[in-house]
């Protein structure tokens, strides 16, 4: 199989999924509202957010170990060999990243980075902030990027412009600071 | 429930191959060096929108008559809007991984990122606990 699939079948292939689930049963693409869903099973600790029959997101919870799956075999069955510009190798090379062989740098995300600067900045702290914001702006990139903006909702575009705004943030003013 | 399953399956599996689940691609994404993943979620955006174009014009209708669509997001003055996707994305580019990658990555090379999905899991219950005190 050609790496990496490229965008115009990858992409297509990805919008489908949101005509997929309203066909099979009305269900809305998005899947950060999982996260919501376990800490309401799981410690819902009488906060209001987490007050309601978690039961109701099963569907997606389903889907995201499907997506889990796929991915894993996919992954063993056909690995991908990612190749990004040289122009972005570069870039990362400047700020002190080694590792490009694999899906994410080995100088950050491995067990033992952890307890590095840069491993804990980018694995616990990205993921508390994707966990936050994603909760805070009811959606990520599936729920407002793709079906938000596909049904062209004002609110998915002012989180899409956000998403951005961090981003860009993070990639040129906090990395160079932390890897 | 299987339906969800196997969509799911397709979906992790196309974000696998496409490398979308790449910290690298992100970067690159955020560098603007490479079309790639502009082009994966500007023509998943273009095929969902035809599609809910379509399932609108068709007035398709779900097994109780309800009309099939997405629900309409309450805009309000969009602050929840703007500032939880402006902490997303500072996420998004520190991890490599939005919330399905998250997810997707545990099982294929990057077992750390377990470590980042609990993380998350804490975020959004800090949010939870946070809320009615935020601006939404």
């Amino acid at each position: 199989m050609p790496h990496p699939l490229p965008w115009y079948i990858a992409g297509p292939l990805i919008g489908l999924v949101v005509p997929a689930l309203l066909l099979v049963d009305n269900k809305a693409f998005g899947i950060s509202s999982n996260f919501r869903h376990v800490c309401a099973a799981a410690a819902p600790c009488g906060i209001d957010f987490f007050r309601y029959d978690w039961r109701l997101g099963l569907w997606n919870l389903t889907f995201l170990a499907g997506v889990f799956t796929g991915a894993t075999l996919a992954a063993y069955f056909a690995p991908p060999t990612v190749q990004i510009s040289a122009h972005t190798i570069d870039a990362l090379r400047a700020l002190g990243v080694r590792d490009f062989a694999g899906l994410a740098p080995q100088d950050v995300f491995t067990w033992s980075a952890l307890l590095t600067l840069r491993g804990f900045v980018c694995i616990v702290v990205g993921g508390f902030l994707v966990g936050f914001g994603t909760a805070y702006a009811g959606g990520c990139t599936s729920g407002h990027a793709i079906a938000g903006l596909a049904d062209r909702q004002l609110a998915s575009l002012f989180a899409v412009c956000g998403f951005f705004a961090g981003g860009l943030t993070t990639t040129y003013l906090i990395l160079p600071k932390i890897l | 429930m299987i339906a969800y399953f196997l969509l799911g399956c397709a979906f992790g599996a196309v974000f696998m191959e496409a490398e979308v689940v790449s910290w690298f691609r992100i970067q690159e994404m955020f560098r603007f060096d490479a079309f790639h993943m502009f082009g994966i979620i500007g023509s998943a955006i273009v095929v969902a929108g035809l599609s809910l174009l379509a399932i609108k014009s068709f007035n398709l209708r779900g097994v109780g008559g309800e009309p099939l669509g997405l629900a309409p997001k309450t805009l309000g003055n969009g602050v929840r809007y703007v500032t939880g996707g402006t902490i997303f994305g500072l996420g998004w580019a520190l991890t490599g991984a939005c919330p399905g990658p998250l997810v997707a990555l545990i099982g294929s090379g990057v077992p750390v990122m377990i470590v980042a999905l609990v993380s998350a899991l804490a975020g959004t219950w800090v949010y939870g606990l946070l809320r009615p005190r935020l601006p939404h």
